[in-house]
């Protein structure tokens, strides 16, 4: 599109401002994913076929997978309730819970997982009564489920809670009218209307989910083969110099990223207006 | 077959507030089955609020509602047998006019549900009614503000409600496309005969549709009348409001 001339900015210093923004991005973030593809990859694609088909590197694997999801159900369906509950409704103590919905995100992920710790570890205040019941949570995988939860619960809702209230009430008020029974109205209009803003934050609450390493590493105890989640083991490997090992399983939570940030890209610009109510 | 039934509505001393704020103050009104009634009155005088309670979209703090002579004060908005068209339309954007159209009789209880040619011949009839035959494939999106509001009407009175309640239809219209759906409006109402209670904050809109007019105020109701009656009233709030 021209723009009139007095209103652009000189060439020149328009040049200069893409250069140093790729440039910048050029340095951030591809020279990092591409010295993770370069070294994971240095041995070979062989070394790299059996650094990820390796016991513990395949139970790290299955161990994120599971972990995600139980996680992103869980908050997918807590996240809907929650935005729906705060968009559609007047309540007391809203803006309290809008906060708590916030809160992972302005709390140390370290410090979510040590919450858990002292209230479920053996020496918290759960500790004794569940030693008693034999129920494991911390150093198990409910604990890992718990921080994971814990730590990515806010993405659902916060996608959520602008675009429904931006919507406001009318098209329920209509399908009731209309003699539609409340769960039939959230079916068949409420749910349409905010789908791929669903997608969207179940998008990033997944690759949280399965990154996640700070809350994750305080309960997990780092038992291989057991309870080592991907970035975990990763941690673990790198820490034993097995590089090339460290980095074929970092490769596969980079490819995550390229693929959830592909279908993030997708979804921005085919339903580009829906999820412009973010924020 | 277009003739529907029509109920009368009593509305008995109902008020209603939001939080502190008094929106109606024991409000009383009765509409004859088949009657046409407006409810004409200045921004923030409760006229929407009194529309939702009759619809059952807001539930009184203290008064009835009656329809027919039976109270409906509780009774969920989705029983109550009325159609309601909103300002903005409020169609569903990610369905089709046919759909749109189709929602109330899709969403009743199977044994009670139309059979499926049955629903797609109402569709029609309804978009035929409405002059807006041969849209049933397209999205709402696609259409004028006007026709919307067509749709919106076919898609209201689908159930063959016996009360028909407009919540300032055409406030979001050009003059032209008021005038031309205004009288189509009544049109319709004749030929259905049903009850409908129409909101507006226009009087001369109010006085060219209705048999009677409602003026309200600060949450209380000034005048019923005819729109006859109501140009010769004595009342000094109605007569600053009229002119
Ligand atoms: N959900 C609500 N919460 C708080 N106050 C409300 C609510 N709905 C209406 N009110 C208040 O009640 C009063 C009556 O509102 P209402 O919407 O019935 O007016 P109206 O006559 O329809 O006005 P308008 O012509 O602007 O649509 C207004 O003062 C309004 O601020
Ligand atoms: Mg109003």
């Amino acid at each position: 599109m021209a723009h009139p001339r007095h209103l652009s900015e000189p060439r020149l210093l328009q040049l200069l401002l893409i250069g140093i923004a790729l440039a910048y991005l050029g340095l951030m973030i591809f020279l990092p994913l591409g010295a993770v593809l370069v070294q994971a990859l240095q041995d070979g694609s062989g070394a790299w076929v059996a650094a990820v088909t390796e016991p513990d590197a395949l139970a790290a694997v299955r161990l994120t997978l599971l972990v995600a999801s139980i996680a992103v159900p869980l908050n997918l369906v807590f996240g809907v309730a929650a935005s729906w509950a705060i968009s559609k409704y007047e309540f007391r103590g809203k803006t309290l819970l809008v906060t708590l919905i916030e809160l992972p995100f302005s709390v140390s992920p370290v410090v979510s997982g040590l919450v858990f710790v002292l209230l479920f570890g053996a020496q918290g205040w759960f500790g004794e009564w569940l030693a008693s019941r034999d129920i494991e949570i911390i150093f198990a995988v409910p604990g890992l489920v718990l921080a994971t939860v814990f730590v990515t619960f806010p993405f659902v809702a916060r996608q959520l809670i602008p675009l429904m209230t931006m919507q406001g009430r009318e098209e329920e008020e209509a399908a009731l009218s209309l003699g539609a029974s409340g769960w039939q109205t959230f079916w068949r209009v409420t749910l349409p209307n905010i789908r791929f803003g669903v997608l969207y934050g179940v998008l990033l609450c997944n690759a949280r989910a399965m990154g996640e390493f700070g809350a994750v590493s305080v309960v997990s105890g780092h038992i291989r083969g057991e309870t080592n989640t991907m970035p975990l083991q990763v941690e673990v490997l790198y820490n034993e110099y097995n590089f090339v090992a460290a980095f074929a399983v970092a490769s596969l939570l980079a490819g995550l990223a390229l693929v959830t940030l592909l279908l993030k890209s997708f979804l921005e610009w085919r339903h580009g207006d829906e999820l412009a109510a973010r924020h | 077959m277009l003739r529907g039934t029509s109920a009368s509505v009593s509305v008995r001393s109902v008020s209603k507030r939001f939080s502190a704020f008094p929106a109606l103050t024991d409000v009383s009104l009765d509409i004859a089955a088949g009657e046409f009634m407006a409810l004409l009155g200045p921004s923030g005088s409760g006229k929407t609020t009194l529309l939702r309670v009759i619809a059952g979209l807001e539930v009184p703090d203290s008064g009835h509602v009656l329809f027919d002579g039976r109270d409906v004060t509780r009774v969920p908005a989705a029983e109550r047998g009325i159609g309601f068209v909103f300002q903005h339309y409020a169609l569903f954007g990610h369905m089709t006019i046919e759909q749109n159209i189709a929602f109330g009789l899709d969403v009743m209880k199977r044994r009670e549900r139309p059979p499926r040619s049955q629903i797609r011949e109402r569709v029609s009839e309804l978009l035929q009614l409405v002059q807006l035959e041969g849209y049933e494939k397209r999205y709402p999106n696609q259409l004028s503000g006007g026709q919307r509001q067509r749709i919106a009407l076919a898609r209201a009175l689908a159930r063959r409600p016996s009360i028909l309640l407009l919540d300032e239809p055409f406030g979001a219209l050009d003059a032209k496309v008021r005038r031309e759906l205004r009288s189509a409006l009544r049109k319709i109402h004749e030929e259905i005969g049903l009850t409908s209670i129409f909101v507006t904050h226009d009087h001369e809109e109010a006085f060219g549709l209705a048999d009677r007019v409602s003026i309200l105020g600060t949450g209380r109701i000034l005048e019923v009348g005819t729109p006859n009656g109501l140009r010769t009233s004595a009342n000094q709030v109605v007569r600053s409001f009229l002119d």
